[in-house]
């Protein structure tokens, strides 16, 4: 029931973002419209999966961190690739996969120093210092990316802010070839790692006696969460609050047992994201707001509402 | 008849610490066999449980698991003969008493697979065991401390283990939920046979219940057997502190802390 009301939402949002945009398409003429096929459909099925990615990457470190208010860009992987995506345009690196190529290489630049910073404790990888050491490399990768951004002229500056909020007018087919290629591959690391999230929720040492092998499933969770979120984050910059908020809502109904929660989180954060993308290019047209905005806007009203349900609870 | 779990001369320090946590410290412990490791605090004794399960591994003697070191069970295996209660945990998520003991199975699945009726059967063997099978679909949270850690037992049943392993599953719990706790885990020594280690504070109900004991002091074996030769008044007044007098119920030690020294006690 649930699935099927959720598969629903999720066929309706690409639909929508498919119908819906400024250029008005004729429903008749839908299937011949350059627009719909060149432009609307390679970007509703890229939202979708940079959505499912960050959903299903959000569920994952907050059972990883312990922490079920982190978000995917937590850890300092947004700092990186925003750093590189502003280091692309005020060099001003040409071609098209200038600026997602910078991002992911920031990205696993951050990625790399973080997860170094968590081995400081040993060979166990603490969570609690993966998080400081997130946030960290975010305010320093942030303070470079900042003092860049004020040295740059006028419509540099303007690109790289807007970029920094995220949006998905970047999409091609080209574009979503490579993450459909790429993304299943950590997909799958963390939909293999599921049972051992569940027991990682206990803590380390009663995960350990139940049979899950700690040090090893921390690492994979870490690398693959990180390796999706770079992705997501170089194809469409920074989008938060999708991998705070769906894995949150998915528990709601899913429960907290990963092996339904992260395909519930996937298809729920598609959903979401595409139809955040739709409104995005809709409300104030023929512009266009950063989808980063839109999903601040949608994601921290319901933020609050999940926080005073936890402190509550 | 051969022993499930072995330690023989353990000696463990921890990594920068200036003395040894454990040292000398051998034990063995085989099926219908109920096991108490007793002592004061910061003794030694959550260490000897991380060094019997291979969460580390002993600088010198062994710790040995069913005729294979400790330390060498990949943690999927050691979870199908050894089910363990740690001392504290904290489940991140809100969660039902049944999908709790389910996490028991969990070593027992396959990657891919589903629970299979078997691993029910194996959950309602384990709440039925506890006598929990009323509270399956009760909240943890909503659980009172003896509910709550019946519950942990029973998803330790739930891995269908030989050896079960306790650390301190009495504290916080009142007269009649901390009886019913020892009763619980001496019948299932008696019944199913399990092997048991537990760690407590409770000198009286470890002399009661279990069959041997082993009293550690700062890291140090201090005596060991059955419980009328180490329930002594001399040994507990020395490892304690404290002076105590000595009595006898069902055929077994019991002591009685006293009020005030009546002479200084070394």
């Amino acid at each position: 029931m649930k699935w099927t009301l959720l598969c629903i939402v999720a066929v309706f949002a690409l639909v929508a973002s498919v119908v819906l945009g400024p250029a008005a398409v004729p429903l008749a003429d839908l299937f011949r419209s350059d627009i719909v096929w060149n432009l609307r459909a390679p970007r509703a099925l890229l939202a979708f999966l940079v959505g499912g990615s960050l959903g299903v990457a959000g569920a994952s470190l907050q059972a990883l961190v312990r922490n079920p208010l982190a978000d995917p860009f937590l850890l300092g992987l947004s700092g990186g690739a925003g750093l590189g995506a502003v280091l692309a345009i005020a060099l001003h690196i040409p071609g098209p996969w200038a600026l997602p190529i910078a991002a992911f290489i920031g990205a696993l630049a951050a990625l790399g120093l973080v997860y170094r910073m968590g081995l400081i404790g040993g060979a166990a990888l603490d969570p609690r210092i993966l998080l400081l050491g997130g946030v960290a490399v975010g305010a320093f990768t942030a303070a470079i990316t900042t003092a860049i951004v004020s040295l740059a002229d006028a419509a540099e500056l303007r690109n790289a802010f807007l970029w920094l909020w995220g949006g998905l007018s970047g999409a091609s087919w080209d574009s979503v070839l490579l993450v459909a290629l790429y993304a299943p591959i950590p997909l799958i690391v963390l939909f293999a790692a599921s049972r051992s999230l569940d027991l990682l929720a206990l803590g380390e040492e009663p995960a350990g006696y139940l049979g899950a092998d700690v040090a090893a499933v921390k690492r994979r969770v870490y690398l693959a969460a990180s390796l999706l979120t770079a992705a997501a984050v170089a194809v469409s910059g920074v989008i938060g609050f999708v991998g705070l908020v769906v894995p949150h809502v998915a528990r709601l109904a899913w429960g907290h047992r990963h092996r339904a929660l992260l395909p519930a989180a996937f298809i729920g954060g598609g959903a979401l994201l595409a139809i955040a993308d739709t409104l995005a290019r809709t409300v104030v047209a023929p512009r266009e707001l950063p989808v980063g905005v839109v999903t601040a806007l949608i994601g921290v009203p319901v933020f609050t509402l999940l926080l005073r349900r936890w402190t509550v609870a | 008849m051969s022993a499930l779990l072995e330690l023989a001369g353990v000696r463990y320090r921890y990594p920068g610490a200036t003395r040894d946590a454990l040292a000398g410290v051998s034990l063995s412990v085989a099926a219908r066999q109920f096991h108490a490791v007793l002592g004061p605090n910061g003794g030694g004794k959550t260490t000897l449980v991380r060094i019997a399960l291979g969460a580390l591994a002993p600088l010198q003697g062994r710790a040995v698991i069913d005729g294979r070191p400790a330390a060498g069970w990949a943690r999927r295996e050691l979870a199908r003969i050894a089910g363990v209660v740690p001392q504290r945990e904290d489940n991140l998520f809100p969660q039902r008493v049944r999908e709790t003991v389910l996490l028991g199975r969990y070593a027992h699945l396959s990657l891919w697979g589903r629970e299979r009726p078997e691993d029910h059967a194996a959950v309602d063997r384990a709440l039925a065991a506890c006598d929990i099978a009323q509270l399956g679909d009760r909240w943890v949270w909503s659980l009172s401390g003896g509910e709550y850690q019946r519950v942990r037992i029973a998803r330790a049943l739930a891995q269908e283990p030989r050896l079960l392993v306790l650390d301190e599953p009495g504290v916080s719990l009142d007269l009649k939920h901390e009886m019913g706790l020892f009763e619980l885990v001496r019948g299932l020594v008696d019944t199913q046979g399990l092997a048991v280690l537990m760690i407590t504070h409770d000198l009286n109900l470890a002399a009661r219940f279990a069959d041997s004991l082993l009293l550690l002091s700062d890291g140090r074996p201090v005596a060991s057997g059955a419980p009328a030769s180490v329930l002594t008044q001399e040994i507990v007044e020395t490892v304690f502190s404290w002076p105590v007098a000595m009595q006898t119920i069902d055929g077994r030690p019991q002591m009685v802390p006293l009020r005030q020294p009546k002479e200084p006690v070394a």
